[in-house]
């Protein structure tokens, strides 16, 4: 099994709502929660997340796009943070979830600094690394209903950006989603094969863009004048 | 990267002490300048074991959750820092019987000499391994890290080594010598890897995000009102003209001063030796602080 996530990243529109459903599950799982807040209602409020989403601006105006990347733990084949972590700790399980067990880890942080892509935060209040856990303890939880068993960012998705499954099933939905997407994984170079799969964005149409008559030195023509008179007669 | 002090000391203290011990285990083999005496190799050996352990006690301040610390000696066969964490160990008992071979005059004790100097070696690469097998940091995924920690090392230890030397009746010019060779070394291989670190060629933001695009890309927003655990540690910024004082300062504390006092007045050994710690304290805040993580690029920049 090659448990991993494909996130669309066309669809994603950067609510937030993955972080903080994982935020409000995890805090509250047996598995590495408390996720630790240090000054929630202060001036500088800050705390662990194992799910952040970031947004980026691709191009110049009007021919730019905006990107919503959530990025946590891409649950990678050749881990580096699994290699170093002087412990044993840190663990790849046989469903290829990537794990820290928080009974054993000493806080050294080298595994946050052997993940590229900043999926590892070091909790200040219990001293041990904490990450995502691909909600292990709801995927196989079979007291929920079978359309439940999935992460919780998954389900909270309003967008439907979030896909979960299995990538060594060909005929996963996860593995057709990519096929049919050409999803990529990221930094790819660094060797640590990622599973988390991101689909691209659509191509954009190019927005023309049209010199105003002001510009032009010219009078507006008839279109123009017509176009403006409509507009003007149905704004609001 | 965030450079914490614990580490720039505990990396600079370490490497003082392992290549004292490692060159004073030479000297004593080889019978450098006529050889040191039993007093001198002591007093030494046990400045040296200070340094090591005083670089390690270090370490484990910078540990969030050290009641744990026991379980680094468990991950030998995968984990640099669990095999530097072992040998390290190992290397107090051994020193402690190779002294002891030194003050009953033992004829194992050639055996036990050639055994520190293996071992301090060892420990000294798999420090530098812990930082330069991370591929997410460009300037330090490469063998001139390794190098630099065995060189820096040992320039700092050879300082020290001629303080030895230079408190008895051996001939110091050959402790002289070995210190310049060993310090012009150094800053050779410090050369090579402040010219590698300039050169650029590391990823950029657009294809750490992997989307294809030719546009440049760049950050709207991190998604976060302050900072967070990677914001503090991945995106430390060092402002230019502050780089460049520390530079000077590694230049003339960690080679420049010591190497010329050590050729001019070998006597003021111990001065040479505490002005080149300084500077490599500076160096190796840099090491830290110049080194960027491809976090950073997640974070908004623009080139790492
Ligand atoms: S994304 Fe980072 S934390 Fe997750 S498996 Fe890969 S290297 Fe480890
Ligand atoms: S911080 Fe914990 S999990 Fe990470 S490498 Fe250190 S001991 Fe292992």
């Amino acid at each position: 099994m090659k448990l991993g996530l494909v996130i669309d990243l066309d669809t994603c529109v950067g609510c937030h709502a993955c972080a903080v459903a994982c935020k409000e599950w995890n805090g509250g799982s047996a598995l590495s929660g408390p996720l630790s807040d240090y000054e929630p209602y202060g001036k500088e409020p800050s705390g662990v997340w194992f799910n952040r989403v970031r947004h980026y601006e691709a191009g110049e105006y009007p021919q730019n796009k905006t990107l919503n990347v959530p990025m946590s733990c891409m649950h990678c084949e050749d881990a580096d943070c699994v290699t170093v972590c002087p412990t044993g700790a840190s663990y790849k399980r046989e469903d290829g979830i990537v794990l820290v067990d928080q009974d054993k880890c000493m806080g050294c942080n080298l595994c946050t600094w052997a993940c590229p892509y900043g999926a590892r935060e070091l909790d200040e209040s219990s001293g041990t690394v904490k990450k995502c856990t691909l909600c292990a303890d709801r995927i196989f939880d079979e007291l929920l209903p079978p359309g439940d068993r999935q992460p919780a960012c998954v389900l909270a998705c309003p967008t439907h950006a979030r896909h979960y499954g299995d990538f060594d099933d060909p005929g996963s939905n996860v593995s057709k989603l990519v096929a049919e997407r050409e999803g990529f994984g990221m930094l790819p170079e660094l060797g640590y094969k990622p599973v988390n799969r991101y689909l691209p964005p659509r191509p954009m149409p190019k927005v023309p863009v049209h010199a105003s008559p002001q510009e032009n030195g010219s009078a507006p023509g008839l279109a123009q004048r017509v176009a403006g008179w409509v507009n003007k007669f149905i704004e609001r | 990267m965030r450079p914490a002090l614990s580490i720039v000391f505990f990396t600079v203290s370490s490497g003082a002490g392992l290549g004292l011990l490692a060159l004073l285990a030479l000297a004593d083999l080889f019978k450098l300048g006529g050889g040191l005496s039993v007093a001198q190799i002591l007093s030494g050996g046990m400045l040296g074991l200070v340094l090591v352990a005083a670089g390690l006690v270090s370490s484990t301040l910078h540990l969030a959750n050290p009641k744990n610390a026991w379980r680094a000696f468990t991950r030998f066969a995968t984990s640099w820092l669990s095999r530097e964490a072992v040998f390290a160990a190992a290397f107090f008992p051994l020193c402690a019987l190779y002294l002891a071979g030194v003050f009953w005059q033992q004829p194992w004790r050639a055996f036990a000499a050639l055994l520190v100097v293996a071992l301090a070696w060892t420990v000294l690469y798999c420090t530098a391994m812990i930082y330069g097998s991370l591929k997410p940091i460009r300037q330090w995924h490469t063998p001139l890290t390794p190098l630099n920690y065995l060189l820096l090392g040992h320039a700092s230890g050879a300082l020290l080594l001629l303080w030895v030397a230079e408190r008895g009746q051996t001939r110091i010019a050959p402790y002289v010598v070995l210190a310049l060779a060993l310090l012009s070394a150094g800053a050779a291989a410090k050369l090579a890897y402040y010219a590698r670190t300039r050169r650029d060629g590391g990823a950029t933001l657009g294809h750490a995000l992997g989307v294809k695009t030719a546009a440049q890309v760049k950050l709207l927003d991190a998604g976060h009102t302050h900072g967070t655990f990677l914001s503090a540690e991945f995106v430390f910024t060092l402002a230019r003209a502050h780089a460049a004082r520390l530079r000077a300062a590694v230049w003339a504390f960690g080679f420049a001063a010591p190497a010329l006092l050590a050729a001019a007045f070998p006597d003021a050994a111990l001065g040479a030796a505490l002005l080149c710690l300084a500077g490599l304290l500076a160096e190796r805040w840099l090491f830290f602080a110049e080194a960027q993580h491809t976090v950073a690029l997640y974070h908004g920049a623009r080139r790492v």
